[in-house]
């Protein structure tokens, strides 16, 4: 049975939908709803730290202060939600993950990125290079805040954002896939958003 | 505290889609530490989906996802789950 | 006693909206007309699915705030300004229009009259429309449970159902209003938010064992659980309905 129209219902937090901007299905916020699997966790700076481990011929580790003094960039992207919201021009501030990867010696195919929590999700190595993702600290000009993700999270804009893990700690390199969180609980083991991967099979 | 947290009673429309029984009445022990209690009880957090945590230890006993005419339930974190009939 | 009820699976069926009523400056209550209600227990919430022409849809959860009454529930909704839903539903709705909703829900925050007391019930804004449900259900039962009725309100204007609950008060309801951003001239009750003190005051004490229902935004239910808790009440005995940061 189809849903039943409310009459006059359109939702006002909506925005206009500049044509090629918006993937098949979403819908335009001005909001930045807050979504979390978990509490947010609250790691002390003097505590956090982001690795990169697994299939490396070396794993790599900095402190925060090592991996703020690393050359960072601004960045602006449109942002696609699974659960239909798209938000346009969101604006980071982070270090490119080619940066984190450089020269690293890996036959890893896949990458899984960990976070505080234990929230984790999958990716092919190839979806966060070549200026595909970031690990980003500043949202919209400012400290990126606990809510959304805060000190630090991925950015990985080509994919549906639950691909970027907030509170993120490392990148899990494997040569093997490891389907994360949602993955493994129907969210598409891919997720681009212009085909519309949501779910198992889509 | 965390701002964003709600009862497990917030998933009983979602549980109640596809489970015949009252489901937040529903006793559930934790995998991780063994803690029981009800589901209405439970620490419910959305993200993607829905997640439901042990309040003891933050473990994730069900993971609720819907989309595309399914729904997909993860109950690997817990251990059992106990109905009244 | 909540036992488990077996009710057949839920779906979303249609409701019709009946009457809207201002109760406070930002707060109205809609009652609708849903064909093949089962019925509901007091305490329990439903969920409401507006779809827009594009097909956009938004859920929320709502409380009901209705004693058991037929095809006929209420909701009582505070319109956030800048929200997505309240907006319409307290501003746009009109009588004859329809949305969509999934309930009754919940058979872990519900009391029935068979339950007894004595019972400890605080509410924090609009947290107050579950436990006006039970107080309804209370009255219209002729029961005489020793029950203990909190509010906590900004200020006497916002209070929820004010009028009706001057009229229940008696017959072992006692009602108890804190006002935490202003009080009217010669306000003799309480001025601040719900703490340890202003709970032991209330009452009852956790030697008499009440059952206790806490209600409202998130922040409000963990200050008076973890307050409760810290006057003796066991926390099992504490039942928690938290509606996320804002209330809404």
């Amino acid at each position: 049975m189809p849903p039943i129209i409310s009459r006059g219902f359109g939702g006002r937090r909506r925005g206009d939908a500049p044509p090629g901007r918006v993937p098949p299905g979403q819908y335009v916020t001005r909001d930045y709803p807050v979504l979390s699997a978990g509490p947010t966790p609250h790691t002390p700076l003097d505590r956090w730290d982001f690795s990169i481990t697994g299939e490396v011929a070396e794993p790599r580790r900095w402190t925060w202060e090592e991996f703020r003094e690393l050359p960072a960039e601004d960045v602006t992207v449109d942002i696609h939600c699974v659960t239909k919201w798209t938000k346009l021009d969101t604006m980071w501030r982070g270090v490119s993950v080619d940066t984190l990867l450089a020269g690293i010696g890996t036959t890893a195919g896949y990458v899984i990125q960990f976070s505080d929590g234990g929230y984790t999700t999958n990716l092919p190595l190839a979806d966060v290079r070549d200026g595909k993702a970031w690990v980003v600290f500043d949202y919209d000009g400012g400290p990126l805040p606990p809510q959304h993700g805060g000190p630090a999270r991925m950015l990985v804009p080509h994919l549906y954002f639950w691909k970027s893990a907030k509170w993120v700690r490392g990148l899990r390199l494997r040569t093997v896939d490891e389907p994360g969180f949602w993955e493994v609980n129907g969210y598409h083991n891919y997720g681009d958003p212009w085909r519309e991967q949501r779910y198992w099979g889509d | 505290m965390d701002e964003l947290m709600l009862d497990g009673n917030a998933a009983g429309g979602v549980l109640g889609e596809v489970f015949a029984v009252e489901m937040t009445t529903a006793t559930m022990m934790c995998g991780g530490c063994g803690a029981a209690g009800p589901v209405g009880a439970l620490h419910l957090f959305r993200g993607a989906g829905i997640v439901l945590r042990c309040p003891q230890c933050d473990n994730a006993l069900v993971k609720i996802t819907e989309g595309g005419g399914r729904m997909w339930f993860d109950f690997g974190g817990m251990q059992t789950l106990e109905i009244a009939m | 006693m909540e036992g488990t009820t077996v009710l057949g699976r839920l779906t979303w069926q249609a409701a019709t909206v009946a009457r809207l009523a201002t109760e406070t400056p930002r707060v109205t209550t809609i009652a609708f007309e849903v064909p093949g209600w089962p019925g509901h227990q007091a305490g329990q919430h439903l969920d409401v699915r507006l779809t827009a022409e594009d097909g956009y849809q938004a859920e929320r959860s709502y409380s009901i705030a209705s004693a058991p009454d037929g095809t006929r529930i209420e909701l009582t909704v505070v319109r956030i300004d800048d929200g997505e839903v309240s907006p319409y539903l307290t501003g746009d709705l009109r009588p004859g229009d329809q949305i969509e909703l999934r309930g009754p829900v919940g058979g872990y925050f519900v009391w029935e009259p068979d339950d007894g007391g004595p019972l400890l019930l605080v509410g924090g804004g609009s947290g107050v429309a579950p436990l006006m449900a039970m107080v309804r259900l209370r009255a219209a039962a002729d029961s005489a449970v020793d029950t203990r009725l909190l509010v906590s309100s900004r200020s006497w204007e916002e209070i929820i159902y004010r009028d009706e609950l001057e009229r229940l008060a008696g017959d072992g309801l006692t009602v108890v209003h804190t006002l935490t951003a202003s009080a009217p001239p010669g306000w003799a009750g309480y001025a601040r938010r719900v703490d340890a003190e202003m709970l032991a005051q209330v009452g009852p004490g956790p030697a008499e064992r009440p059952r206790v229902y806490v209600c409202g935004p998130t922040p409000f239910v963990e200050a008076v659980a973890e307050a409760l808790v810290g006057l003796g009440h066991q926390p099992q005995a504490i039942k928690t309905e938290r509606f996320g940061p804002t209330g809404s």
